[in-house]
């Protein structure tokens, strides 16, 4: 059982992306997700008081693109890829609160 | 203030309004689909639109710049900063988060001024890319609840936004008109959006509170689905009522997203405010920081058009008028305040052209078919008492009937000729002498006999008479 995410967080997140996970499920997740920010905390030992905080690992910003148009994927191509179409649009099952 | 909004007792509103436009750009915020309203459905989609593996997104730059043409004219400060991920899941957003800003937005602390000249800050204008749209199958009335399905369009998915969001300044539903009314003419102005509320290319969140003056502000609730002006005011108003009579009744007033109905007229709870940690805010890895230069800055400002207010001020100045006088407003809304100036550099008054073009302008856009030179010699004709009123503008709706003419020549062809005084005060003499009782009436202060009294005058002069004269005539005859 990891500290660094607890039980409730998985649920929570999960929750949040309409997961429906099994309490067994949660409890796996939960021992997975532990594992992968171990290893953040090989990131924590070390001393970086000398480095600026970045957002970034590259040197960057401004990049930019012109505002010209290039041409649409193929709706028919992009349809027919889906798992339901209807009208040239994508039909997906009724959208759920929440709450629900 | 209450009196205004007709609040009960001495509860006041407080309004902060979230304004979303979208930019008129030719593609998205960050790829190459054409970004174009009205279209066939799911026409302007590729990878990145879509959140197809491996696709990555790249800044517009022209999103940039409209975003900052807002920043600048909202006196914002703009700054470098940063995009993060808004995590939700809902089909309209395939990628199931939203690139916007979050603590580092473009631009922050700037501030709008109605035409009256309250200040109402503006908190931050970021940038973000706007959803798909779902139609929703089955359900009454096209809703979300009870549909069996829902179709999505992606044409619109990420489509460049700036949101504005202001500071809780606004305290009524007449001064929220008035921000949205006066913000919509500024991002025109500036060539930012077409800010077109029934295209939805600009909406408009209202957070709405209410409070006793010297008490903190009350829980707010958010109101969304305000689809024109007129509707943001009522719903506001709506909001506003029904929180007091919760309070007053003794029971509380819930944080939550409410819906405004413009059917009934009310609005109904949406959903829960989800707490900010649910979006699950981070960083964009695909996208690096955005720090414009200060020339860029600078090259952006400088390019600014004149803003409605300023133009306001300026016909204002030129005319005499108050600068959110009807007149101005109208006018300077049609652009036609270069036009009126312009009547005014050929030699003519433009007072009378300011009126002339408030009143018989509307169909014309900012370059009316009159030339200036043509409307100019009718007002010269009117301060030199060769026309009346009523004659002038007659001859102003030939001129704009036939784009200009010689306004001199249409007066003779019309057999408009200046009344000599002494006929008039004889005609005036006549009508007191007939209408005996309306005279005795005006005589007496009633306001609506000098109606009917110089009504009589016009009738008898055929409409040559200039109604000034003929109320200065009777004001004098009675002493």
């Amino acid at each position: 059982m990891s500290e660094r995410i607890s039980e409730a967080d998985v649920a929570k997140v999960a929750r949040l992306a309409r997961l429906h996970l099994t309490g067994e499920e949660v409890q796996r997740m939960t021992a997975q997700l532990g594992g992968m920010l171990e290893h953040f905390a090989d990131v924590d030992a070390l001393d970086l008081a000398e480095v600026e905080p970045m957002t970034q690992p590259y040197p960057l910003v401004n990049v930019l693109r012109d505002d010209v148009v290039a041409p649409s994927l193929d709706r028919a191509e992009v349809l027919a890829a889906a798992p339901s179409a209807e009208d040239g649009r994508f039909r997906v099952p009724p959208i759920i609160g929440l709450e629900g | 203030m209450s009196a205004i909004d007709g609040l009960p007792g001495d509860w006041q509103m407080v309004v902060g309004l979230e304004v979303h436009v979208e930019l008129a750009t030719a593609t998205k915020l960050f790829s190459a689909s054409a970004n174009r309203f009205g279209d066939e459905p799911n026409t302007h989609i590729d990878p990145v639109t879509l959140g197809l593996p491996g696709a990555l997104p790249v800044l517009n730059r022209q999103a940039v710049e409209l975003a900052m043409r807002i920043g600048l004219a909202l006196d914002c400060t703009i700054q470098p900063c940063t995009f993060h991920r808004k995590n939700y899941f809902y089909p309209d957003m395939p990628k199931a988060y939203q690139i916007s800003q979050y603590d580092q937005p473009l631009n922050v602390d700037g501030h709008l001024d109605l035409p009256d000249g309250t200040r109402i800050g503006i908190e931050r204008a970021h940038l973000e890319e706007d959803t798909g749209k779902s139609t929703h199958l089955g359900g009454a009335g096209g809703r979300i609840h009870g549909s069996e399905a829902s179709l999505i369009d992606f044409n619109r998915a990420g489509v460049p936004l700036v949101e504005i969001v202001s500071r809780p300044d606004i305290r009524s539903a007449e001064q929220a008109r008035q921000y949205v009314t006066e913000l919509r003419a500024i991002l025109v102005a500036v060539g930012a959006s077409d800010a077109k509320m029934e295209e939805g290319s600009m909406r408009c969140d209202a957070n709405v509170s209410v409070h006793r003056p010297g008490t903190p502000f009350g829980t707010r609730c958010e109101i969304k689905n305000v689809n024109s002006v007129r509707s943001l005011g009522r719903a506001i108003e709506y909001e506003a009522r029904r929180q007091i009579d919760l309070i007053e009744a003794g029971e509380r007033v819930v944080q939550q997203t409410r819906h405004w109905d413009e059917g009934d007229g009310r609005t109904h709870t949406l959903r829960s405010k989800e707490d900010a940690d649910d979006y699950r805010y981070f960083l964009e890895p695909d996208l690096v920081p955005l720090a414009p230069s200060a020339e860029w800055i600078q090259a952006v400002g400088d390019a600014l058009p004149m803003l409605p207010g300023a133009r306001r001020a300026r016909l204002a100045g030129a005319t005499g008028v108050a600068a959110d006088s009807e007149a101005a407003m109208v006018v300077v809304e049609r652009g036609q305040d270069d036009y009126v100036l312009a009547v005014g550099a050929a030699g003519g008054d433009v007072a009378r052209a300011l009126v002339h073009v408030k009143e018989a302008y509307a169909d014309q856009g900012a370059t009316p078919t009159v030339p200036a030179a043509d409307l100019a010699a009718l007002t010269v004709l009117e301060t030199g008492g060769q026309l009346t009123a009523t004659q002038a503008k007659a001859v102003l709706a030939d001129l704009v009937a036939n784009g200009g003419g010689d306004a001199a020549a249409i007066a003779r062809a019309r057999g408009f000729e200046a009344m000599d005084t002494g006929a008039l005060e004889a005609m005036v003499d006549r009508v007191i002498a007939e209408q005996a009782d309306a005279w005795a009436k005006f005589c007496a202060g009633e306001g609506k006999a000098m109606g009917a009294l110089v009504g009589a005058v016009m009738k008898a002069s055929h409409g040559k008479a200039d109604g000034k004269a003929v109320t200065a005539l009777l004001q004098a005859r009675r002493g």
